[in-house]
Parts: structure tokens; sequence; C-alpha cells
């Protein structure tokens, strides 16, 4: 494996962080039930579950790596990955699934499977929040969910992907701790129904405090003892310079830049495992935020960029080392990944509206360059004000190939989140996290709530309800397409399917959102989070200042095809029947070539700059979004759409036959808001502007995937229509683009299956070219050349 | 009204920033080693990947010619005298192995396609490079209305000529024009018959008329060994620049490549420049050399 790190330090750390396998840890899992033994129905559900945390912060194996500037793992060691069977009680056989599966497996030993046979299950059994939801559930939802037409995210993890405000790098645990008080004794027992509830989710959040404050002492003493010990002067300064910085936080406000990365970690630690939520937790602005420490450590000598930058690169090691908790089933489907979303923007603008890149930022963009690490996920906030050095160096960093940093558009960002109904300073202090979504960070708790498998509804209405897959009617009955005698009347049967599957979908999810408001509070992320405190209200009950819930579009792509195959070829040109193309999705398109070829090589389809299927795209987009937005979360807030997959798109592909456009049964559906697979064929300026015809403002989040080659972005100049590319992407107000750089396998790949990759524009000489157009001798030495240029 | 054989976006080799080239179709050289055979003949025509053709016979049933037939090795066979380039084979295809290349455009369509990227070339400096076969051929009017068009949207047009039409064309758009990319291949007249079809007579009195009216131009050399890639040759070029005191800012060395060999069986012709090779790259550094000494500057190779 390719050793990686600015020194010998940082390299031994990313080995052992890289090369170490990802195993179950149940530590976390022991020490929960003992605590739920002891105390449930003895205190409040919320002083319940802080003191979980303060008992596992209290007990947890601590792990020092050797060489370690920053501290603390969510588990026992690096890689570790403790569970939550509050949430999901795996089965023996889920434990043997995750531990054999030839993909994102975990290592389970037989102690674990012994332990969670004979304490875990016995007492989780029937209790945990999956157990609940699903029983909760209509036998609607539960078949809708099991074919596949849409997913869900809390079924296996808690409401998660947040991010923290400016106050996560400010406050101590010590100076929440005041506030919290404060707000107890401000409570009103004459007058106020819901005192008693408040000053239970605030003594909670009081024993979160103390819990993260007890890890803090803990690894300060560990440190001590180590430093005792330690034999090497250099290293013996720096665990006693660790020590030291621990006696400052995560009680009290940071003194120094260090002491700022270490606050951070602990938070981030204490918000992951008190519960798993999805997405993990993000520091939001890292840059901005560390920048003043960085300022005066560089004035008062005591920091230079060479030890900013390790320090950092040690940041990057200890979000490495946490996989993201076991997914198993359908949520492992839509999210095949042992990621964890923890995502870090970097550049963007101030609170004032001012450009936010800073010297940390750059550190930042060296630090992502040099670790090369799919985690954190990094990106980068472009704003009309970031200098034109700060996007170039991303885009260096970006063209090498393995898509980081991702670009969003800080001014798009600030749109969404006023559209959304922020104010002004809390949308500026905004961004994306987990994938592209957005929201007000340290400020909201924006929830995603699930895929919603747009193809398959369309798909329904293609068959009158019915889920050819799944062999039930699942929508409803809106007529038979055969007998449909205009676009408009498809249009018509689809919107129908669309509010209805939405419907099912919505009414789940304000049962389960209810579930986690009354169940599984997260008092540790409702500190970190504004106006939980103030409120008395936990963030999972509506606590933060706003509430946004999130429906994720799959599939634009594809279902924008479908309809503009049928519009273009049944009613525009009769160049075939409806009963005709539905004998040839039945077919799988086997024995229809002429209509096969027809929906895939002629017909205008969307990612071409072409009105005519982008029109549809727009209709599509705007059905959608209107059908969700607005609708009323059960915490006060307002549901919105993002338009992103994960990895949902191929699980949701897996559940549908053939559609319309030619794409056959069981493949993927486009992603994000991508053209189709083998839809866009003229180049990256035309796709930029098929989907920056969508309403980009008025989404929470969009994500689009651009290919290229090496040579077409090659030198100055191909810095520079990067960088041009992003730009105008931006000023048309697209939310987001990340780019991947083909290599010499995926040339490979392309030659043996050209019809999977269309779209691929190769430099030749001179000129560039589909690849499929060229000959194999040509190919052969365009394959050469890039491995080469690499 | 003309043909155009493509519409290439996200064109950045063609003149600075992202451009959109459009390629005209019909030149009156025949450059060896053309990478672009396609646009050598005005007319429409019909492009047939025989390697590919898989012998179904679709397209025999629907020529209306009775112009195709299947061969003894299972492919089709295109009696291009008969072939009226009306298409019906294209749409029977299944593989889409037929094509017919060149397609009209008023210039009303050709403005609008051209202003789809509009927003890409503002942010990039680039613009609208027309550019073929040999733009410069086609109808006066036609081109000059098309220029005029572009200029009015402030879009930024550069011309990729070969020089060889009459200066009347060039005169007619040169308000319209930002840059002029202008090739120049080699100054001994029989040779450029030799290898052009045609000699360089017009070609360099074009330039120097054009250069004379204070045109923003590059020098575009495509450098083949036998042709021109040796010290003489390039010194012939430099000291004809010089001699009619021609300061182009940027001068491109375009080393010869034979990937556009293949494009030639499927339009029924066969590769006239087999026996050409390409300079090795420390020749091509030597050629940059030489430019700069001669007090070229801006001297790269490529695009």
């Amino acid at each position: 494996m390719e050793e990686r790190g600015m020194n010998a330090r940082i390299k031994a750390l990313r080995k052992v962080s890289m090369e170490t396998q990802p195993h179950i840890d149940l530590e976390r899992a022991k020490i929960e039930t003992e605590v739920y033994k002891e105390w449930e129905d003895k205190v409040s559900l919320p002083v319940l579950r802080a003191l979980v945390l303060k008992e596992y912060f209290s007990k947890k194996t601590l792990y020092l790596g050797e060489g370690e500037l920053i501290v603390g793992e969510k588990g026992k060691d690096p890689q570790s990955s403790p569970t939550f069977p509050e949430l999901t009680c795996h089965t023996l056989e889920d434990m043997h699934i995750m531990n054999d599966r030839a993909v994102v497996n975990y290592t389970v030993t037989e102690q674990d499977l012994k332990d969670q046979e004979e304490i875990i299950i016995p007492y989780w059994k029937g209790k945990s929040m999956r157990d609940k939801l699903l029983a909760s559930m209509t036998d609607e939802w539960k078949e809708c969910y099991a074919a596949g037409m849409f997913t869900e995210f809390m079924e296996q993890r808690g409401p998660g992907h947040t991010c923290g405000g400016k106050n996560v790098f400010i406050k101590g645990y010590a100076d929440y701790k005041i506030e919290i008080q404060e707000a107890i004794d401000a409570l009103d027992f004459m007058n106020d129904p819901e005192a008693l509830a408040k000053k239970d989710e605030l003594e909670a959040m009081l024993i979160d405090c103390d819990a993260v404050m007890i890890l803090g002492q803990r690894y300060h003493d560990l440190l001590k003892e180590e430093a005792a010990k330690c034999e090497d002067p250099v290293r013996k300064a720096e665990l006693e310079q660790m020590a030291a910085n621990l006696e400052v936080v995560p009680a009290h406000k940071p003194q120094t830049y260090w002491q700022a990365i270490q606050l951070y970690w602990f938070t981030h630690l204490a918000v992951t495992t008190e519960l798993n939520p999805w997405d993990a937790f993000s520091p939001g602005r890292l840059d901005q935020h560390l920048f003043p420490y960085y300022e005066k450590d560089v004035e008062d000598g005591i920091l230079d960029d060479e030890r900013a930058l390790e320090l950092l690169e040690c940041l990057w090691v200890k979000f490495n080392n946490q996989p993201a908790p076991v997914k198993v089933g359908v949520t492992l489907k839509e999210s095949g990944t042992y990621t964890d979303f923890a995502n870090i923007n970097t550049g963007g603008i101030k609170e004032d509206g001012t450009n936010g890149v800073n010297a940390v930022s750059y550190l930042i963009l060296d630090c992502m360059d040099e670790m090369k690490l799919v985690q954190p996920n990094s990106n980068v906030q472009i704003s009309k004000k970031t200098p034109q050095k700060f996007l170039k160096r991303a885009c260096e960093i970006s063209r090498k190939g393995w898509g980081q940093p991702a670009f969003y558009n800080t001014d798009e960002i600030v749109q969404e989140l006023l559209n959304a109904g922020k104010t002004l300073d809390d949308a500026r202090q905004g961004g994306s996290s987990g994938c592209v979504e957005t929201g007000s960070w340290g400020n909201e708790a924006y929830i995603l709530t699930g895929y919603l498998n747009i193809p398959k509804i369309f798909q329904l209405t293609m068959y009158n309800g019915f889920d050819n897959q799944s062999g039930k009617q699942l929508g409803l009955k809106t007529g038979d397409v055969r007998d449909f005698k205009s676009y408009d009347e498809l249009w018509d049967a689809f919107k129908k399917q669309l509010h209805h599957m939405v419907d099912i979908k919505v009414r789940g999810n304000n049962v389960i959102e209810k579930l986690y408001a009354n169940y599984m509070p997260a008092p540790c992320l409702s500190i970190v989070t504004n106006d939980c405190i103030k409120k008395g209200k936990d963030y999972n009950n509506g606590g933060s200042r706003y509430n946004t819930r999130y429906i994720q579009g799959v599939g634009i792509g594809t279902i924008t095809d479908c309809l503009s195959a049928i519009k273009y070829n049944v009613f525009d040109n009769k160049n075939f029947t409806m009963e005709e193309l539905v004998k040839a999705m039945d077919d799988n398109f086997e024995g229809h070539e002429e209509i096969f070829n027809m929906v895939c090589n002629k017909t205008p389809k969307y990612g071409n700059d072409d009105d005519y299927a982008d029109d549809i795209m727009q209709d599509v987009f705007k059905l959608y979004r209107d059908e969700v937005t607005g609708r009323p979360t059960m915490s006060g807030g307002q549901y919105h759409v993002d338009m992103l997959p994960t990895t949902c798109h191929i699980y949701f592909g897996e559940v549908i036959g053939a559609t319309a456009n030619g794409r056959l049964a069981n493949k993927p559906v486009s992603e994000g808001i991508s053209p189709e697979k083998f839809a866009d064929t003229n180049g990256p300026t035309a796709v930029i502007k098929s989907c920056a015809k969508m309403d980009h403002c008025s989404t929470g989040g969009t994500l689009l995937n651009q290919k290229f080659t090496p040579s077409a972005i090659a030198g100055e100049t191909g810095l520079d229509n990067l960088a041009s590319l992003i730009r105008t992407y931006f000023a048309m107000d697209g939310h987001h683009i990340q780019f991947n750089v083909f290599d010499k396998e995926t040339l490979l790949e392309a030659q043996k299956h050209p019809d999977d990759y269309k779209d691929l524009i190769v430099r030749v000489a001179g000129y560039s070219d589909y690849f499929r157009n060229l000959d194999e001798e040509l190919q052969n030495e365009i394959i050469n050349r890039t491995a080469q240029s690499f | 009204m003309h043909a155009i054989t493509n519409i290439q976006k996200y064109s950045i080799h063609d003149g600075d920033g992202i451009r959109t080239t459009v390629f005209f179709k019909g030149c009156h050289l025949r450059c060896q080693w053309c990478h672009n055979p396609e646009t050598q003949r005005f007319e429409p025509e019909l492009q047939v990947d025989i390697p590919k053709c898989t012998g179904c016979g679709r397209c025999v049933k629907v020529c209306p010619q009775g112009a195709i037939s299947i061969s003894a090795e299972g492919k089709s066979v295109t009696d291009r005298d008969k072939c009226i380039i009306c298409g019906k084979c294209v749409n029977a295809c299944l593989g889409n192995y037929r094509t017919v290349v060149g397609q009209e455009y008023t210039v009303k369509e050709l403005v609008k396609k051209c202003l789809q990227d509009q927003m890409f070339y503002e942010e990039s400096g680039g613009g609208v490079t027309l550019s073929g076969g040999e733009v410069m051929a086609m109808d006066t009017e036609y081109i000059q209305a098309l220029c005029k068009a572009l200029h009015r949207e402030g879009i930024s047009v550069t011309i990729d000529t070969c020089g060889q039409a009459p200066y009347s064309n060039y005169e007619a758009i040169i308000p319209y024009v930002d840059t002029w990319l202008y090739d120049v291949k080699v100054m001994d007249d029989d040779l450029h018959k030799k290898y052009m079809g045609m000699g360089n007579k017009l070609i360099l009195e074009n330039l120097v008329r054009l250069a004379k009216t204070g045109a923003r131009i590059y020098i575009r050399i495509p450098v083949v060994k036998e042709v021109n890639g040796n010290w003489e040759s390039m010194a012939d070029i430099i000291d004809f620049l010089k001699k009619n005191d021609i300061r182009p800012p940027q001068v491109n060395l375009l080393p010869y490549h034979s990937t556009g060999s293949h494009k030639y069986g499927k339009l029924g012709m066969e590769y006239p420049g087999q026996l050409l090779t390409t300079p090795t790259d420390e020749e091509m550094q030597d050629f940059v050399r030489q430019w700069n000494e001669a007090g070229f500057s801006n001297v790269k190779i490529g695009g």
C-alpha cells in the first residue's frame, strides 16, 4: 500500500488506519445494557440516555496510538465499530453476514457472537428502535418498503446528519453546564406544562457534559502516566503537552489551535457514540473556526505551518479510524460503504458575507492532497468571492481523479437556506454535510428520511399501479397506458401515483419522527445545537432552531428519458405504439431491437442541452418538488427535497424491470442529477447546461458527477478550463459538482462495453472524440497513453 | 447553406478558453495527413463502419436505390455511385454503424447552437471557432452573416483556416473576427503541390494581406517529417514571416499524427498518408528552440 503523510509519524498513523480491518466492538453495547438494566424505569428517558454515555466514557478502553497528537477513539482501537442495540439489535445471522460478506465486512469474533447471544440479544430483542419502528408501520408501507419504492434512514440508525456551528470551537463543556443550569433555573413550574420534561432533558445534558469531561480527564491521566514512563525526551514533551491541553479542553474554551482540534474531536466522539446518527457529525467550516487560534499561535511563536498541517493530518487519521456503524439489509444497499460521511467544508464565506478563505483553508487542501483518504469526505465551498488561486488549487487535487474535493456553490446554498426560511446570518453559517445536503450549521436538524424511487413510481404508472417485480399492486389503478390517447393522460396518471407514494412515505415518516422524539433523545447532540438548551428540548424532538426533513429523489435522468422516449416515439412521431413499447419492456427488449435502438439512440435525452428532454426533466422535478416541499414535519418544520443517491441508484435499479428509455431490467438507474449512463453525448458543457435547468435553489442539495479523462484537463490550461466549468455551473446556480477522472482500467472496461460508456470523451490528438467512436487500435493507443500520463 | 460535420462543444484546443468549434464540410486542399477526411468534400456523405457491420441486411431492404449488398464476408457493401444519401439505411441500422455526415443549418439555427455555451465562453475567455474543412471556402454571405450575428451577441469568433480561399472572403468578415488560426505548411511551392494538392501562392498572399490589416493571427504549422520537419523548412517559414513583418502572438507546432486514418475506410477512401512520419519529441523541442531564437517567444507544441 502506498505510504502517505507529511512525515514518519503521520505515515505510521495512516498505515495503521488503512491496514486495520474494521471490526465489531461490543464494549459500548455491553455497558449500555448494564446501564439500562440498572436504571431503566428509575430515571427519565433523557437521563437514562445520558447515563449510557457517561458510563461508557467512564469505563471504556482508552486507546493511545504510537505518536498520536490527537487522542480518542469511538471504540477500543482504530477501525472499531461500536454497535447500537437500542437502534438495531443484530441477530446472530446478521453478525455472520457482516463478517462474511465480500465487501464492507466487519470482523466478528467468537467472543462477540457469544456476547451478542448471551448479553445483547436477550435484553434488546424486540426493544430496539428498529423493532418499534417496523411494528408501527402499516402493511401498505411495509409492502412498498420491501419492494424498493423508498428507503428509510431511521430504520437502523438515529436521525443524524448535522454539523457543528462555531460554538463547538469556542465553548467548553463547563461553559455549557453554566448555560444549562441557567436554563433549569429559569424553568417556570407555575405555568409551563412542559417544565418537567424540559428539566429531564436539561439534566440529561448536564450529565453528558460530565461524560465528555470525564473522558478528557481519563485521557489526561493516561497521558501523564505515559509521559512519566516515556524515555524519549521529544515524545515525553509531546505527551506532557497533550496532557496539559486536556487541562483546558474539553472543559473550557481552547487556548490554542491544537486544543481546538482536540476539543472538536471529543465532541465528535461524544455525538457519534451517544447514538449512531448516520452521517456522523462534522466540524462545519473547520478552516474558519481554527483560523483565530492559528493566527494567534503563529504570532505567539508556538505554531508554524508544518505543525499546523501535522495536527490536521492527525485529525484526518482520526476520522478515517471510524468506520460507519454496521449496516445490514436495505440500509446497507442504500449506503454500501464504510464511509461515515463526516464532511469537511473549506472556503466559502464568513458570517458577514465576505470571503472566508484563509491560511488554514490552504493547509486543509494540502492535508487532503497528502492524505488521500475517503474519510473525512472533504469538499470546498466556492463563492463569487473565492480567490481563483484557491479554486485552482482545489481543481489541481480534484483532477487527480479520486473524487475529492467535491465543489459546492456557497452563494446558491445561501439562497437555498433563505428559501427554506433561515435568516441571512444563519444562512451564511450554513453549508452542506453528509453528501450534499444543506443546513444551517449548529442551528438545524436537517434529517434525511429516505430515498424515493421516482423511476419505479413511473414504472407503476406504466403497469396501472402493479409492480411486476414484487407481484403486488403497490400503486393506484390509474388506467391502462395502452388506452391513453395523449402524453397528458400519461402525465396525469404519473402525478397521481407520485402523490400516492409520497403520502405513504410521509405518513410513515411522521410516525418515525414521533417514535424518535418519544423514545430516543440525543441530549449530547442537543448541547451543541443552538436553541435546544434555551428551549429545554431535544434535538430529536424539535429542539433546534430549524427542523427540516428531506426526501431524496433518485433517478431523475432515468425517468426523464422514459417520458421523453414515450412522448417522442409514441405520441409525437408515432414510431411505435404504447402496446408495442409495453410488450418490449415486458420482454426486456429482447426481440424488439428496433424499438430498443430507437429509444436508446434516436430519442432526445436529458444531459445534452436539448430542451425537448430537459423540459420534461423540469416538469418532473417541479412536480416532485411541489409534492414534497412544504409538507409539515411533526416538529414544526417543513419538508424539502434533495436530489442525491449515495449508492441507492444501484439498489433502486435492481428492483425495476426494463424501462421505456431502454434501460434493461435490474440495471442501475441514473445517479444524482446526472444523466442516465449512456444518454449524454455532447460533452461536459451540455451536461452542465441540462443540469442547471433544474431550479437548484428550491432544493436542499443536488449531486452531479462529471467524468473526464486525464488528458482532457491536463496542464495549466486544463486547470483553467476545469475552474471555468465550475464557475459557470455555479453562476447558473448549480449546487454541487465532482469529477471523476478515468484511469486505464475504466478505459479497458469502456473498450469491452462501449454502450455503457457512450459519454466518455477522450483527447485524441489535436481533437477530442468519443472513445466508443475510435477503432480498437486507436483505443489501445489512448489507453496506453493515458496510463503514462498518470 | 452549408453542410456541417460536427459542432464540438467544450472544444479546448482550437483557440482560447472553452469554445464551440463548428466544422464546415468542404476544402480545396487535399493534405495527405488530413485527419478529418469527412470534411474534404462539400456534399453530405455516407459513412459506414464496415468492421463493426454485422451483415444483418436491414439496410439492404430499405435502400430505395438498391445500392447496398452483403459481401461474402458478411459485411454490407454500398455502391456510392448509386447512393443518394437519403439516410434510410441510417435509420434501419440497429448498431448505428451508418451515418450521414454533413447536416445543414440556417445561420439562425447555427447561432442558436453556438449561443448555448455562451456562459462558458464568457467565464473562460473562449468563444466560437469556425473550422472545417475550410470555412473560408464556404459561401461568403453565409459566413459573413454568421460572424456578424455571433459578434452582435458578444461572442468572440476565431477562424481556423488553411488560407486557400479568395481574399474577398477574408475581407468580408475581418471586423467580426477576434483571432485567426492560420495554417502554414511549407514554403516550397512544389512540395506544397505534392502534399496538399495545390500550390501555396494564394495562401501566402492572403496571409500577408490579412496581417497588414492588423488582424490577430496565430500561426499553426502541422509538422510532418517528410514535408517540413527539418531545420531548413522551419527557417523558410520564419524568414517569410519576418520579411513580411508578421509577428504572431502565438505559434503552434502541431506534430503529425495518424489518428484520422481510421476514418478514411468509413468513407470508402484510402488513406494517402501511409508513409508520413511524426517528428520525435526531441526534434519538436529543437524546432521550438529554433523559433525562440528567431525571436518568436510564444511557441507551443500542440493546439
